[in-house]
């Protein structure tokens, strides 16, 4: 538009015989106006209904435990015995709670530090490798890492540490035993290893990212006060960056709360409370990716489409609060 | 620091004609003066200073010039002609440009800031800056922002940082203003309070000399007026070093102007020679607004 009204300008009285050629109608600019609009209105609200229509959905399915035992009742019930039909979601839940936090737990720290360093400290070679790694390990499927989790990882740690630590705790720290438990190759805590390196990208990059945004005055203006590059960082960058960074971390949960192939690969899958460290568990993602082959048990069916719908609320909570965090803690360049 | 400024600034009749032997060109032409006003001992000294980026591009060439005690010295020229560029030199801020490369030499007092074993961040206590964008940390209430730089050194005595707190804000001319909310993060301070801010956490730390790159280009009429009342009352204690595109506000507030163009000094001298009688074709052209 500002080019062709240029374009009009410039030539003048030598293009005064032809301007339509030059300026469409307005009526037509107004119609493509409203096209576009109208296609860009249908796309975006139909991502939103699709959530909603996703979320009725496992709702209309998986509905029947729900109302059954009520909406603690199904989420609190210890036992999950399809034979038997008792279908309760506790086990579940605490085995996503026990792999995501753990995960997020031992990755967030390290993650933090490697996205701080990439961006502040690494030379500019060294922040390449690193970025290209990171982003990398992100763009591995996740079952490559289930299978190498298998045949590699699992049996390393367990003939490295976990057996190791069981003989020694019962020869001398018996009272740690009930949490150790029995060593098996595949259970929680090798999920929960895993499940934190394939979270650390996402952190990484989520924290890199934040601090390359904070404005170049913001740290020259420490700079200038005469700050080393870490007190830089403390005074400037990190203050600046702190919503950007907390909400990647929490989006990195909400990821370790979703991921689901390393999981069910590795966590074992026995629905068994208490759960031990060595030993296997089951958690949400992972129970409906073991179990919705079997499941021809109606009720069965339904108790899965309810951990579903459960895990939807759960992860769609932890959205919902990163993107308040973002928002709360995000300073834009105002003094708060 | 006042007191050392007033010890420093013996007069002289010193007469600096520096004529860039080296490349040939009348660069620096500094007018003798007997009056007091230009009389001034250099604070700062440029000799054959240049910095260069990376992939060859020259930000300046060999410039050499001092910055006088106690002095306003505006540094004009067109956009790209390096100004910035020489300013940032000053306080080795281009240490932390990758690819930025300084030659020659910048002397403080007559000690090279560029010399082995300086340490930039001790130079850039004594040598401060306020920015074209008020910069205070968002997250630090006003109280915090200026103080700032005394926690860095380690000054943590309550009294010792009020009695700077408020120092530096009178003297930034901020202090009636936020007197009865130091405490509270200036979400609504306006872009001239933040800059006045930023002027007061850069004095806090008593720097000898300011560099100011276009202090006032992002404010209103008003706050620019304001900024530039200060600036007059801070040479007093300190020596100031703008940077500025407004030549109205070079002839208005500076005792010394330096013409940058293409990288280059052309013409340095006292402000009002250089805006009545300047000595070089293309400093005349510029301040008449024939290019630029």
């Amino acid at each position: 538009m500002k080019a062709n009204r240029a374009a009009s300008g410039q030539s003048g009285e030598a293009c005064a015989a032809s301007p339509r050629r030059i300026v469409p109608h307005a009526i037509y600019r107004r119609l493509g106006d409203r096209v576009f609009g109208a296609l860009v209105l249908v796309l975006g609200s139909s991502i939103a209904l699709l959530t909603v229509a996703m979320g009725l959905v496992l709702y209309r399915q998986g509905g029947a435990p729900i109302v059954r035992d009520g909406f603690f009742g199904f989420l609190f019930q210890t036992t999950w015995n399809p034979v038997t039909g008792e279908h309760g979601a506790w086990p579940f839940v605490v085995g996503t709670l026990i792999t995501s936090f753990g995960a997020l737990s031992i990755a967030f720290l390290p993650a933090i530090a490697v996205g701080i360093f990439s961006a502040e400290y690494a030379p500019r070679r060294v922040a390449a490798a690193i970025n290209y790694l990171v982003d990398l390990l992100a763009a591995v499927p996740s079952v490559v890492i289930g299978i190498w989790g298998i045949f590699v990882f699992a049996p390393w740690m367990r003939d490295t540490f976990y057996m190791p630590a069981f003989y020694w705790a019962r020869e001398s720290a018996a009272w740690l035993l009930p949490v150790l438990g029995t060593p098996t190759s595949y259970n929680i805590l090798t999920a929960t290893l895993l499940l934190a390196l394939m979270i650390t990208p996402y952190t990484v990059a989520l924290t890199r990212d934040a601090v390359r945004m904070v404005p170049r005055e913001q740290r020259e203006a420490a700079q200038a006060l005469g700050s080393t590059h870490w007190e830089m960082i403390r005074m400037s960058v990190l203050p600046y960056a702190r919503g950007g960074i907390v909400a990647g971390v929490v989006l990195s949960l909400a990821r370790a709360l979703g991921e689901t192939m390393v999981v069910a690969m590795l966590i074992g899958n026995s629905n068994r409370l208490p759960y031990t460290l060595f030993g296997p568990a089951a958690n949400m993602p992972s129970v409906i990716a073991n179990e919705f082959r079997e499941a021809v048990e109606p009720t069965h069916v339904t108790a899965l489409m309810a951990v579903g719908f459960y895990l939807f609320l759960i992860t769609f909570a932890v959205n919902l609060i990163a993107a308040y965090i973002q928002k709360r803690l995000n300073v834009g360049g105002r003094i708060l | 620091m006042m007191s050392l400024a007033a010890v420093q600034s013996v007069p002289t009749n010193n007469v600096a004609v520096r004529g860039g032997a080296s490349s040939g060109q009348p660069v620096v032409q500094e007018q003798t003066a007997g009056t007091p006003a230009h009389g001034a001992h250099p604070r700062l000294e440029t000799r054959a200073l240049s910095v260069r980026y990376g992939g060859g591009a020259v930000g300046v060439a060999d410039i050499t010039m001092p910055v006088h005690a106690n002095r306003v010295t505006a540094l004009i020229g067109p956009s790209g002609c390096g100004k910035t560029t020489y300013l940032r030199a000053l306080n080795r801020m281009h240490d932390l440009t990758p690819g930025a490369h300084v030659s020659g030499q910048v002397l403080l007092d007559g000690e090279d800031i560029y010399g082995p074993g300086v340490d930039p961040i001790v130079v850039r206590r004594r040598i401060g800056m306020v920015f074209q964008k008020p910069s205070p940390f968002p997250t630090m209430s006003i109280y915090d922002n200026v103080v700032a730089g005394l926690k860095l050194v380690g000054v943590r005595k309550r009294s010792v940082l009020d009695g700077v707190a408020e120092r530096s804000l009178r003297q930034a001319g901020l202090w009636d203003e936020v007197k009865d909310r130091l405490k509270t993060g200036g979400r609504d301070l306006s872009g001239g309070q933040q800059q006045r801010l930023s002027i007061a956490r850069a004095l806090a730390v008593e720097p000898d000399v300011l560099l100011m790159d276009e202090p006032t280009s992002s404010l209103d009429p008003k706050s620019t007026g304001h900024i530039e009342e200060l600036m007059v009352e801070l040479k007093k204690e300190v020596t100031l070093v703008i940077v500025t595109h407004n030549m109205q506000q070079a002839a208005r507030l500076s005792d010394y102007t330096a013409f940058f163009y293409l990288g280059a000094l052309i013409e340095l001298g006292p402000t009002s020679r250089i805006f009545e009688a300047p000595a070089e074709e293309r400093t005349a052209e510029y301040i008449s607004g024939r290019f630029g």
